[in-house]
C-alpha cells in the first residue's frame, strides 16, 4: 500500500497533467478514417491539436464546434448540429467523435440528446458516419481517463447498437486488445508481433500504429485518420477468442466488452519487464494453446542476461518518476523487477491502483513539487535519474540529473513516440539505457584522495 | 466581458477590416464556423501576446486544459527572467466549479506564487469556465493588490469570446488601460562615446522575438542612438511596458493583432506609428527610415542612412552564394496578415519566386502591398487547408511550402520541401543577419539529398518514380 498525498496548495505550477478531451483526441486518432470535434471554445480544440503535432510530428484530425458567447449562454445544441453537418457532408469521415469539454459540461450540454436528434434530423447523412458521443470534462481526471473514456464510448455505440448475434466460435483467430494510452504506436507493434506469434489476429482498439505510426501513406494527407482500427475489426470483437486490457484505466471499457460480448477479459496494469511479459506470453500461450515460439524464448533469456549484466549499476540505483497513473504503473513493474528504488513519485491525478500499489510514497501533484521533493532529499537519497515527459526534463537540465524521456508530451525528442518499451526486448533496451545513462552521470564516483606523503 | 466590449475591440477602427471607405459593405472579422474551424481561441491571444513579458508570473485561471498542454510551448526568448516560462494555473477541480471555490483557490494561489517566485507583477488570465460560473477576477485581482502591494492585473481572456485575434485586442487594451502609463523611465544611461547623440526613445508593437531574432536587429538601434522602451512583448520587462507611453514613435511589427495598442497610443499620448517588418532587406531598411524619417532628426537620419549602406554591402556580399543557389526558385507562402507580404519581400531578396500568398488575415493595404510586389496577377490564398496548399504548389511547379509548424507534417506527406515561418520555429529570420539563416534553411530544405530519394518507389516494384 502506497502513502498517497493529496493536492495541497491553492495553485498548481508547472502541470505534469494534462485533460482529458487529449485522451479523448489520442483514442479517436487509432480509429481508421474518424475525426474528433471538441464540444467547446476553439481554442480547446487548438491547444491539443499542437500538443499531439508537436509530440508525434504527424498531423492531427480535430475540428471545433467554435462555442462563442451566445451558444455559451443560450446552449450550442445548435452548434453541434451544424458541426456533425459540415463534418458529414464531406464525405470524409466514418466515425465523428463528439466530445465535451470542461466549459460545455459546466454548461451543461446534453450530447447524448443532440446526437439522436441530429440522427433524426439528418437521417441521409448518418447512414455512412457513426457519430459517437464522449464526455470528457477537463476538470477531472486525465488524458489517461479521457482517453478509457473514449474506448468506452467507441464500445458502447459502434458495438452494442450493432448487436450482431453473438457466434460461438471456439477456434477463432481473433484476440481483442485494449491498449491503455501509455502505450507507444511502437509498443503496439511490438505486442501485435507476439500475438501473431502464436497464430492469432489481433483486433486492437484503438490502434495508433497503424495511424500515428510516422508512415508515409501514398498519396497525401487527409483531415481525417489515416489508418487505425477498422470499423469492421471492431464489429468482430464479439468473435474472439478472449481480450487482453493493459492499464488499469482499461478496466471499465474492457468491463463493458466482457458484458456486452461474453469474451473472457484478462487484465494487466502494463506490460513492460520480465515478470509482466512473462504474464503476458504465457496468457498468450494459453489462449492459443500453442507452445512459446524459439525466438520468444531466445527474447526472453536475452533479456535475462541484460539483467544481470545492469543490475550492477541498477540494483538499489534510484529513480524519481512524474506522469500518470498507469504509466507510472507500467514502469514500477520493470523499475520493481531489477531493485530499482522509487524515491519521488508525482502523478497527475489519484487513483485506487496507485494507493493500492507496491510505492512507497506517491504525490499528487506538479512538477514544482517534483522538484522541491528531489531539492529536500538528503544527497544519498537523491534520484541518480530521472524519468518522465520534456517539462521532466528540464527539471532534469537544472538539477543536473540524467533522463529517459517518456510519456506525453516530448517536444524536444525526435521519434520518442516511435520506441519501444514493451516485451522483453524492449525491456533489454530500456535497461541499457538506464545503466548507460547512470553510469555515466558520473554521480556515484568518489573525489580522488592523494595522501600528503607522496612525493610530488 | 460584456457582448459590448467585445464588440467594441472587434470594431477596432484602425483596422481596415472595418473601414468603411469608398462606400464597401463593412467586413469585421468573420464569424467562426462549427466543424470547420481552425486556430486558437481568445485566451490563446491573450497569452502569447503577453507572456514574453518574462518577469510576470501568468497564472491561468481555470480547469486544466488551458494551461495543461500549452505551456511553455513557444519560442519567445528572454535575455534575462525566466519566469514567463513555468506555468501556472489555478487547476480548477469539480469540487471547486460546483461549491463556488475557484476565486478563493485564485487568492490563496497568487498569494502562493507571489511568495515563492517574487514575480515584478502577476497577470490573471480568465477562463471559459469561471467567466461561465461568474468568478470575480477582477475584485480578486483587487484584494491581492492591496494585500501583496504588487500590481495583479486581470487579462479577461474567456476562450467563447472569440478568437485568437480577439485575444490579442484584448492583451492590448488590457496593458493601455492598465500599465502603460504607470512608470517614467529612466533617462537613458550617457556613454562616454556618444555624448553628443540625443537617445531617441521609441516602442516595437507586436515584436515577439521568436527564436531570439530581434536580437540580430537591437545592436543596430543601439548603434543610431534608438532607444527601445519596451518591445510588446519580445525579451520585455513588466516596468518596460509601462514606460512605453513615452517613446517618440512606435513600430507595428509583423501583426495587425495589436494594431489598436498603436492606436491608442496615438490618440493618448500623441505617438506616431508606422507599419513595418524585419523580414528581409529591404524590409529592415524600411523599417530604420522610417524610425528616422518620424523621429525627425537629421543627423539621425545620416547616420541611418550611413548604417543601411554599410549593412546592405555586407549582407548582399555574404548572402550572394545563396542568391544564386535560390534564384528562380518558387515557393507558395501562406502566413498570415503582414507577413503575407514582408516574408514575399525577403523571398526576393535572395533571388526566389512567389507564386501565391496567403491572406486570410491580411487587410485592403496588405493586399495592395503583395500586389505591389508580385504583380496584379499575385495569387492569394484565403483558405488554407493543407490540400489546397499543396494543389497550387503543384499546378505552380513549387519548391517548396512556406508556412506554419501547425501545416509542416502535411505538407511533408505530400513529399514537399518545407519552411516553418511561424511562432513555433527554430530559427531567427529578422534582420539583416536573419536574411542569411533564412537563406540557408531554404537552401536546406530545397536541396536536400532526400527528396528524389523520397520520391522513389523501391527496386521490387520498379516502375522507378513513384507516380504523384
Amino acid at each position: 500500500m502506497a502513502k498517497l498525498i493529496k493536492r495541497n496548495k491553492a495553485m498548481s505550477v508547472r502541470p505534469i497533467k494534462s485533460g482529458q478531451p487529449n485522451g479523448v483526441v489520442l483514442a479517436f486518432a487509432g480509429i481508421e478514417k474518424s475525426i474528433p470535434m471538441l464540444h467547446g471554445s476553439q481554442g480547446c480544440s487548438a491547444f491539443s491539436k499542437v500538443f499531439f503535432v508537436r509530440h508525434f510530428r504527424e498531423p492531427i484530425p480535430l475540428q471545433t464546434t467554435a462555442m462563442d458567447q451566445i451558444s455559451t449562454v443560450m446552449g450550442g445544441d445548435e452548434n453541434i448540429i451544424k458541426g456533425l453537418k459540415t463534418l458529414c457532408e464531406a464525405k470524409k469521415a466514418q466515425v465523428i467523435g463528439l466530445v465535451t469539454t470542461g466549459l460545455t459540461e459546466v454548461q451543461g450540454a446534453d450530447i447524448h440528446r443532440v446526437v439522436e436528434q441530429f440522427k433524426a434530423q439528418y437521417p441521409e447523412l448518418n447512414e455512412e458516419v457513426k457519430v459517437v458521443p464522449v464526455n470528457a470534462a477537463d476538470f477531472t481526471g486525465s488524458l489517461e481517463s479521457g482517453y478509457s473514456n473514449a474506448v468506452q464510448a467507441l464500445i458502447h455505440h459502434l458495438l452494442q447498437q450493432n448487436k450482431t448475434k453473438l457466434v460461438e466460435w471456439e477456434n477463432s483467430p481473433f484476440l481483442n486488445i485494449l491498449p491503455g494510452s501509455h502505450l507507444t504506436p511502437g509498443d503496439l507493434d511490438q505486442l501485435k508481433r507476439y500475438v501473431e506469434a502464436f497464430g492469432l489476429e489481433p483486433l486492437v482498439l484503438p490502434d495508433l500504429s497503424r495511424s500515428l505510426d510516422g508512415h508515409l501513406p501514398e498519396g497525401r494527407g487527409s483531415s481525417v485518420s489515416v489508418g487505425g482500427t477498422t470499423l469492421g475489426e471492431i464489429l468482430s470483437m464479439p468473435l474472439a477468442r478472449a481480450t487482453i486490457s493493459i492499464g488499469n484505466a482499461m478496466i471499465e471499457p474492457a468491463k463493458s466488452l466482457e458484458q456486452s460480448t461474453g469474451v473472457i477479459n484478462h487484465h494487466r496494469c502494463g506490460v513492460m519487464g520480465l515478470s509482466a511479459t512473462d504474464w503476458l506470453i504465457n496468457q498468450l500461450s494459453q489462449i492459443s494453446g500453442q507452445e512459446v515460439p524459439a525466438w520468444i524464448e531466445r527474447d526472453r533469456s536475452r533479456l535475462q542476461d541484460a539483467m544481470m549484466d545492469t543490475h550492477f549499476t541498477l540494483t538499489n540505483s534510484r529513480v524519481a518518476l512524474a506522469g500518470d497513473p498507469d504509466w507510472l504503473l507500467q514502469w514500477h513493474t520493470l523499475l520493481a523487477d531489477m531493485g530499482i528504488d522509487t524515491p519521488v513519485v508525482v502523478t497527475s491525478t489519484g487513483s485506487q491502483s496507485l494507493a493500492d500499489s507496491s510505492f512507497d510514497t506517491v504525490k499528487i501533484g506538479d512538477l514544482e513539487d517534483f522538484e522541491e521533493w528531489i531539492n529536500r532529499l538528503h544527497q544519498d537519497e537523491k534520484p541518480n535519474l530521472l524519468i518522465g515527459n520534456s517539462h521532466v526534463a528540464e527539471v532534469g537540465d537544472r538539477l543536473g540529473l540524467p533522463v529517459v524521456r517518456s510519456g506525453y508530451p516530448l517536444y524536444d525528442w525526435v521519434g520518442g513516440h516511435a520506441r519501444t518499451w514493451i516485451g522483453y526486448e524492449g525491456a533489454r533496451q530500456i535497461l541499457f539505457e538506464l545503466c548507460n545513462a547512470i553510469a555515466h552521470s558520473g554521480t556515484h564516483r568518489l573525489a580522488p584522495y592523494r595522501s600528503r606523503y607522496a612525493a610530488a | 466581458m460584456k457582448p459590448a466590449d467585445i464588440t467594441a475591440l472587434l470594431d477596432e477602427p484602425a483596422c481596415e477590416h472595418n473601414s468603411q471607405a469608398s462606400g464597401e459593405e463593412k467586413v469585421g472579422c468573420a464569424r467562426l464556423k462549427p466543424g470547420a474551424t481552425a486556430g486558437g481561441c481568445s485566451f490563446d491571444g491573450a497569452m502569447i501576446t503577453l507572456f514574453p513579458i518574462g518577469d510576470v508570473a501568468h497564472v491561468v485561471h481555470g480547469s486544466i486544459a488551458c494551461t495543461g498542454s500549452s505551456w511553455d510551448g513557444r519560442g519567445s526568448f528572454s535575455s534575462g527572467p525566466s519566469l514567463y516560462r513555468i506555468g501556472m494555473t489555478t487547476d480548477l477541480t469539480e469540487q471547486d466549479i460546483i461549491m463556488g471555490r475557484g476565486g478563493k483557490r485564485l487568492l490563496y494561489g497568487i498569494k502562493q506564487i507571489v511568495n515563492r517566485y517574487s514575480p515584478k507583477a502577476v497577470f490573471v488570465y480568465q477562463t471559459c469556465i469561471p467567466a461561465l460560473i461568474g468568478d470575480d477576477v477582477e475584485a480578486i485581482c483587487q484584494a491581492a493588490e492591496d494585500h501583496l502591494k504588487l500590481p495583479v492585473i486581470p487579462v479577461d481572456s474567456a476562450g467563447f469570446y472569440g478568437t485568437k485575434n480577439l485575444g490579442n485586442r484584448i492583451a492590448g487594451d488590457t496593458m493601455i488601460r492598465r500599465v502603460i502609463g504607470g512608470l517614467e523611465p529612466d533617462p537613458p544611461p550617457r556613454f562616454s562615446n556618444s555624448l553628443t547623440e540625443k537617445v531617441h526613445d521609441v516602442n516595437l508593437i507586436g515584436e515577439f522575438n521568436i527564436a531570439g531574432e530581434f536580437w540580430q536587429v537591437l545592436p543596430l538601434f543601439d548603434e543610431l542612438g534608438i532607444r527601445v522602451l519596451c518591445t510588446l512583448a519580445g525579451d520585455a520587462r513588466f516596468h518596460e511596458v509601462q514606460t512605453m507611453h513615452r517613446a517618440k514613435v512606435s513600430m507595428l511589427v509583423c501583426s495587425k493583432a495589436l494594431i489598436n495598442v498603436a492606436r491608442l497610443l496615438e490618440e493618448q499620448y500623441k505617438i506616431p506609428w508606422f507599419e513595418g517588418s524585419f523580414y528581409g532587406i529591404r524590409a529592415t531598411s524600411q523599417a530604420l527610415r522610417d524610425f528616422a524619417r518620424l523621429i525627425g532628426e537629421p543627423a539621425l537620419i545620416d547616420r541611418t542612412e550611413a548604417l543601411i549602406d554599410r549593412e546592405e554591402a555586407a549582407i548582399r556580399k555574404k548572402i550572394a552564394p545563396y542568391k544564386a543557389r535560390l534564384m528562380g526558385c518558387k515557393a507558395v507562402l501562406y502566413t498570415g496578415g503582414v507577413k503575407s507580404w514582408s516574408v514575399v519581400s525577403a523571398l526576393q531578396d535572395l533571388g526566389m519566386e512567389v507564386v501565391a500568398t496567403g491572406t486570410r488575415k491580411s487587410t485592403k493595404q496588405d493586399k495592395a502591398r503583395i500586389q505591389e510586389l508580385m504583380g496584379t496577377e499575385a495569387i492569394m490564398i484565403e483558405e488554407g487547408r493543407p490540400d489546397l496548399l499543396l494543389d497550387l504548389a503543384e499546378e505552380h511547379g513549387a519548391d517548396l511550402l512556406i508556412a506554419g509548424g501547425r501545416n509542416m507534417f502535411t505538407a511533408l506527406k505530400g513529399r514537399l520541401p518545407f519552411l516553418d515561418i511561424n511562432q513555433e520555429r527554430e530559427h531567427a529570420y529578422a534582420g539583416y543577419s536573419g536574411i542569411e539563416t533564412l537563406a540557408q534553411q531554404l537552401i536546406n530544405t530545397i536541396f536536400s539529398p532526400i527528396w528524389p530519394l523520397i520520391h522513389t518507389a523501391s527496386p521490387w516494384n520498379s516502375n522507378g518514380q513513384r507516380s504523384t
